[in-house]
């Protein structure tokens, strides 16, 4: 019973999402209900999935009993588990504040789509086969075209558009990259990928390069890596923000892909992909971090500033990833996480200012619960831009330690610091416009100021929003506070992915013998 | 034949990367197809091209066999691109119906200052 508990995160809300659909279509209570119901016990599920997986040892769960590079199989190890525990508290909150403010009502079918994307970021992260990886980022994209565009709005649609003919035409790369490989090595699952790879003669591996790069530029646009970003600010800033907030993780599906296929297949002592990739993943990565900054400073709309703040922790991320050693891998984990808590943070309190005063960053009369409102905007901002109470200070930290020994160093350090203070500048001048030029506005029609302010605010201001952004705050604090515990955490799962050995022995079957 | 295979995956692909640059939906959308066309035929080959084989082993004698693997590729991306293909001329036509507008650029919108409330 307890080995079938790991393929349980992708088998429940693959149950509940048609139940939701099926049955409870008309019954909103009771759609909530299941939705946090499933959200909850997922956490359950992968949090005692993390507990097996903490050890070190590598699970394997072969589906229908078909052995290894026959048959699909999941793969639990520390990078999975830790990326399956984030997703499913981060679906948590993102629900209970999509619960909270309504937006679960704007459309139909919210909470089915939300369980299907649930269910293929969680198999994204546990499978351990290229082509069921293609399956699984399909099965997240078409639920998150669903929700991009959930309740609508012209805008909304053109971005839905966009988004979703970038994604279209990334995933028909993937196929492209897939058949490549798969020419070349006749396997799709990723060990045996890993042993074929390290088999093949140096002079036969040009299509091999090939598809390497094409795999490469796939998680790339996923990861929105910069020539490749185009589709998030507009598909973000557009999306429903408590959508935006779950989508904060699914970048970094590409940042986990990238990790997983370039330590695990083609590794940096595989002579045949060597430097084929660090020569221009670490500028690109440079660039989405400056691209990002300067975003943050230049944007007019509240969703737009969240969107290129998750590009501007996207680049630190890269910069991290694209460095391919085991103590800059220890940095990215620790601030994978971190920046995927801030993003959504930041995205949800948008969407609070949003709901109070439009989208756009003008002064503007103060709103109800101004003062918690501008608090948590604060706290969201100084953890993305990553100054020094919460862990986007520590992150940022460990990233720039790891990179010291690079070639690149100077650039990199100078990069990151004057990306964070260009965040910081835009985040500042967006938060004083919103907040503090508000009390300076006299109420220009004397209609308003006449009607007693109680009557504008909503009858009872809900709760629940405030609940999950102080949750998400809370997962920061944590993180700050118990930092020793996590890096160590990240550093063990570095160091087991850097050697690939035993999680290729173990799928591969070859420990039994 | 392999000729024949390689220029059709070319002309297709080139022919979808044209129409995916233009500039309203329609044509970008029948790019798209165009390209799932191409990977398809694409993967169909990358199990090499043979002719008039089963796609099974005989253990009892060498006998010529096709790939089979690809195959199963092939039908699990023609389910998906079909499903995609329907989702984003459902989400095209979303756009279209709303704003009047079939371009794949954003709607020019004014800026902040009159349209708050």
């Amino acid at each position: 019973m307890m080995e079938h508990l790991l393929i349980a995160p992708v088998v429940l809300p693959a149950l509940v999402a048609p139940f939701i659909i099926m049955v409870l279509r008309h019954h909103l209570d009771l759609q909530r209900i299941f939705s946090l119901a499933s959200a909850v016990l997922l956490a359950g599920i992968t949090l005692a999935l993390a507990a097996q997986a903490a050890d070190g040892t590598v699970k394997v769960y072969e589906l229908g009993d078909w052995p290894a590079p026959f048959g699909i199989v999941l793969v639990l190890d520390r990078l999975s588990a830790m990326m399956i525990v984030l997703t499913s508290l981060l679906a948590l909150p993102v629900l209970l504040y999509a619960i909270g403010s309504g937006w679960d009502t704007r459309g139909s079918n919210f909470h089915a789509l939300f369980q299907f994307q649930l269910m293929g970021i969680m198999g994204a992260f546990l499978t351990g086969d290229a082509f069921n990886l293609f399956v699984f980022f399909e099965v997240l994209l078409i639920a998150s075209y669903g929700l991009m565009i959930h309740s609508g709005g012209t805008r909304r649609f053109h971005a839905g558009v966009q988004y979703v003919v970038f994604n279209l035409l990334g995933s028909t790369l993937f196929l492209f990259a897939l058949g490549t490989l798969y020419a070349v090595t006749g396997t799709l699952n990723m060990a045996d990928l890993a042993v074929k790879v390290a088999q093949i003669p140096a002079e036969d591996t040009a299509l091999l390069r090939v598809g390497a790069v094409m795999l490469l530029l796939v998680f790339a646009i996923k990861a929105s890596l910069l020539p490749l970003h185009f589709w998030l600010p507009s598909a973000y800033a557009n999306a429903p923000m408590p959508v935006a907030a779950l989508f904060a993780i699914m970048t970094k599906v590409g940042a986990y892909s990238i990790l997983r296929i370039y330590t695990l297949v083609f590794g940096p002592e595989v002579e045949a992909t060597a430097g084929l990739t660090e020569a221009w993943l670490l500028p690109a990565a440079l660039l989405t971090l400056g691209a990002g900054a300067i975003g943050v400073l230049g944007s007019k709309k509240l969703g737009r500033l969240a969107a290129f703040g998750a590009i501007a922790s996207m680049g630190t991320l890269l910069i991290a990833v694209s460095l391919f050693t085991q103590t800059a891998a220890a940095a990215a984990l620790y601030y994978l996480v971190h920046s995927t808590l801030a993003a959504a943070l930041l995205f949800l309190v948008a969407d609070l200012v949003m709901e109070r005063q439009g989208q756009w960053i003008l002064p503007q009369l103060p709103m109800p619960q101004t003062g918690l409102i501008s608090a948590l905007f604060f706290a969201a901002a100084i953890a993305l831009a990553g100054m020094p109470p919460l862990s986007g200070f520590l992150g940022k930290l460990l990233v720039l330690d790891a990179t010291r020994g690079a070639d690149l160093a100077p650039w990199i350090w100078g990069v990151i610091l004057l990306g964070s203070l260009v965040t910081i500048i835009g985040m500042a001048r967006a938060g004083s416009l919103l907040f503090w030029k508000g009390h300076g506005l006299e109420s220009e029609e004397p209609a308003t100021s006449e009607a007693p302010p109680v009557d504008t605010l909503p009858a009872k201001p809900a709760q629940l929003p405030f609940v999950a952004c102080f949750g998400l705050l809370g997962g920061l604090v944590a993180l700050t506070v118990f930092a020793g515990p996590a890096t160590r955490y990240a550093e063990a799962t570095a160091a087991q992915l850097y050697a690939p050995a035993a999680y290729i022995d173990t799928v591969l079957g070859r420990t039994a013998e | 034949m392999e000729l024949l295979v390689a220029s059709a995956v070319g002309i297709l692909t080139a022919a979808g990367v044209y129409l995916i640059l233009r500039r309203r939906s329609f044509p970008v959308i029948l790019g798209l197809s165009l390209l799932t066309y191409a990977v398809n035929v694409f993967l169909f080959a990358t199990g090499r091209l043979v002719t008039g084989a089963p796609p099974i082993l005989n253990k009892y004698k060498e006998v010529a066999y096709t790939d089979p693997l690809p195959q199963a590729l092939v039908l699990t991306a023609i389910v998906i691109s079909f499903g995609m293909t329907a989702v984003v001329v459902m989400i095209a036509l979303g756009a279209y119906l709303s704003s009047r507008d079939d371009g794949t650029a954003m709607p020019v919108e004014a800026d902040g200052a009159e349209e708050e409330a």
